[in-house]
């Protein structure tokens, strides 16, 4: 399998404070990567710095081989999707008009047919075909996180970022938005990275954890070899029961250890 | 309402044919508001102290721009409608459009609703400089007669400069030229009150006077200079549609993912909006309520895709400055109210009642 997104020795500070310390991985086609650990132990940082939204200070990020460094923004946006949480607009606009921005990369000023074409699909894959007109602020969280979804897969993208995707999505929802971008994922042959809390809906979700820790990896691999009480413990100082739930670790947390260090 | 009739038709039509229909009407309805401006011009330059016929309106205009032609006219007709009625009519138009353009361009760039060249400090640097010729006699370019026009000029835009250079410092975001405008605005204002203190009788009134907002004394040199200004900045404007669509709604962060260079395009649109605003109340003095409520009555109206957003601003604060400036000048003619007070006293309770009218969730 190609290697679609890599990570060389990537560090950023805030100020003095290191957030992130010499991260290194690489991520293959066709997989969805969750990226899980504490507040404050670098998800955000390592998705705002492949998105381009921070400069690290050391490293290089590699798209299909192409440093992101010497790529234009616009070239860039053409290569990778990013999916914030799903907040209010802050002007009106309509959920195609949403959509529809995810072609600004391949736009001038005039949107062809085919642009249109491309978000009305889009919208019937997500199910949100009812509701093109209506505004966006109207619509609920998980509508919203759907519509915001469907403007990154209109870029056409390598690499889809998501920020906390399920954190204002009802049960059902969360299954839905998963579901959408794995499949996603596994027919365009791209990558999903998401900045996870619900380690049960990553182990379900994801060909690969991430387990970061005070700017640094801690451990990387697939669900079932990586979510282990001992990961847990270390990582987030709770301690864990790990069951088995449709074959993958299921985590039903106990209480948090007792303070060390 | 409108959504159950949207709903209805989307289980027969695609959304691409849905949406080519939604703008479609976004566009007839700015055609419409342009044929209302056409008539609203027309019957303004009709009306005054001495009274002429929208006909007569109509014949002497076409007698000028076809002067082969047979209309038959009175040269008072003609005088009245050149050189009195249409110079302010004109301006009125231009200034309307051009005001409501940059309101709607520094509301999306700096994704504020309550944001405006006023508010950002603009127009008291331009009070500033006004203030400074009109008292001091002071001014750093110009002859007599043009020291207010260019002193409120230069100030208006070194303030504008001065907002950015000191809100880059902070980082380029939309809080960060927000706080220093409105600081600035305290700031000039003042310097102003001082100079408004220490100012005669007479000096006093003429600043004050300047403050409210007229089109009295509007001329076609002036009208030229506005006029080439708003054209050249407004194409650049329109050609950024997309970039504000993207930092209007999803913020720098989104907008900047989807290649929009955030900072660039926030300098670039300020720089532009405050140049037609300043090029505008220079002449003008200050008309402050158009470019806060024209944006929001056309997004209220149309939504908020510049594409459409930024031309049909332009179309409505055009008739609503023009409508205000015919009620100011014939309700209790001879006396003129200056339009700048007229545009507030009807604008704001037409704004309520859109605001309270139209159903949906607008801003956040």
């Amino acid at each position: 399998m190609a290697i679609k997104l890599k990570v060389r020795g990537v560090s950023f500070n805030y100020g003095s404070r290191p957030a992130l310390k010499n991260i290194t991985l690489s991520i293959n086609e066709g997989e969805v990567v969750s990226l899980v650990g504490p507040n404050g132990s670098g998800k955000t940082t390592l998705i705002k710095c492949i998105n381009k939204v921070l400069k690290p200070k050391q490293g290089t990020i590699l798209i299909k081989g192409r440093d992101i460094k010497k790529i234009k923004l616009k070239g860039l946006s053409r290569l990778l999707g990013y999916v914030p949480q799903s907040a209010a607009h802050f002007f009106p606009s309509t959920v195609f008009d949403t959509v529809l921005l995810g072609r600004k990369p391949y736009v001038n000023w005039r949107i062809s047919p085919r642009d249109k074409e491309t978000v009305s699909q889009i919208l019937s894959l997500m199910g949100l075909e009812g509701m093109a007109l209506r505004q966006f602020n109207e619509l609920s969280g998980g509508e919203r996180q759907k519509a915001l979804i469907a403007r990154a897969l209109a870029q056409e993208p390598q690499v889809l970022l998501f920020d906390e995707p399920t954190s204002n999505l009802d049960l059902r929802h969360q299954l839905e938005v998963l579901g959408i971008v794995k499949s996603a994922v596994k027919k365009k042959e791209i990558v999903a990275i998401m900045a996870m809390h619900d380690l049960n809906l990553a182990s379900r979700f994801s060909d690969k954890i991430i387990f970061l820790c005070k700017g640094k990896i801690h451990d990387i691999g697939e669900p079932r070899r990586v979510l282990t009480r001992e990961n847990i413990r270390r990582v987030y100082g709770v301690d864990v029961i790990i069951s088995k739930n449709l074959g993958n670790p299921h985590i039903i947390p106990i209480a948090p250890t007792a303070a060390e260090e | 309402m409108k959504n159950q009739v949207v709903k209805i038709k989307t289980n027969n039509l695609p959304c691409s044919e849905l949406y080519s229909r939604f703008t479609a009407r976004k566009a007839l309805f700015m055609l419409a508001c342009l044929v209302l401006l056409g008539i609203s011009a027309l019957v303004a330059t009709s009306l005054g102290g001495a009274d002429l016929s929208i006909k007569d309106v109509v014949y002497t205009v076409i007698a000028k721009i076809f002067p082969f032609s047979n209309v038959k006219i009175s040269s008072i007709a003609s005088v009245i409608v050149w050189h009195l009625r249409l110079p302010r009519i004109v301006m009125g138009i231009i200034a309307g459009a051009g005001l409501a353009i940059a309101g709607a361009v520094m509301q999306g760039v700096l994704r504020n609703p309550l944001v405006s060249p006023f508010t950002v400090g603009v127009s008291s640097g331009a009070t500033l400089g006004a203030s400074i010729a009109m008292i001091l006699g002071f001014s750093l370019v110009g002859s007599e007669t043009y020291i207010v026009i260019a002193n409120a000029f230069l100030f208006a835009m070194g303030t504008t400069f001065l907002i950015l250079g000191i809100g880059r410092l902070r980082g380029i975001t939309p809080e960060s030229f927000i706080l220093v405008g409105i600081s600035l605005m305290y700031f000039f204002g003042a310097i102003t009150g001082f100079l408004q203190y220490i100012a005669t009788e007479g000096e006093l009134a003429e600043v004050i006077h300047w403050t409210f907002g007229t089109l009295t004394g509007s001329n076609w040199k002036n009208i030229l200079i506005v006029l080439i200004i708003i054209l050249t900045c407004f194409p650049f404007l329109i050609r950024y549609s997309w970039d504000l669509n993207a930092m209007a709604s999803g913020g720098d962060e989104v907008a900047t993912t989807l290649g929009v260079n955030c900072g660039r395009v926030r300098i670039v649109c300020m720089v532009l909006s405050a140049l037609i605003t300043a090029s505008i109340i220079c002449f003008t003095g200050i008309i402050g309520f158009i470019c806060l409520v024209a944006p929001h009555i056309t997004r209220l109206i149309i939504g908020g895709d510049h594409r459409f957003l930024l031309p049909c601003s332009g179309i409505i604060g055009a008739i609503l400055l023009l409508i205000a400036d015919t009620i100011g000048r014939t309700i209790i003619s001879p006396i003129i109210i200056p339009v700048g007070i007229v545009i507030s006293f009807i604008g704001a309770p037409f704004f309520f009642y859109l605001l309270m009218t139209r159903r949906r969730q607008y801003w956040q």
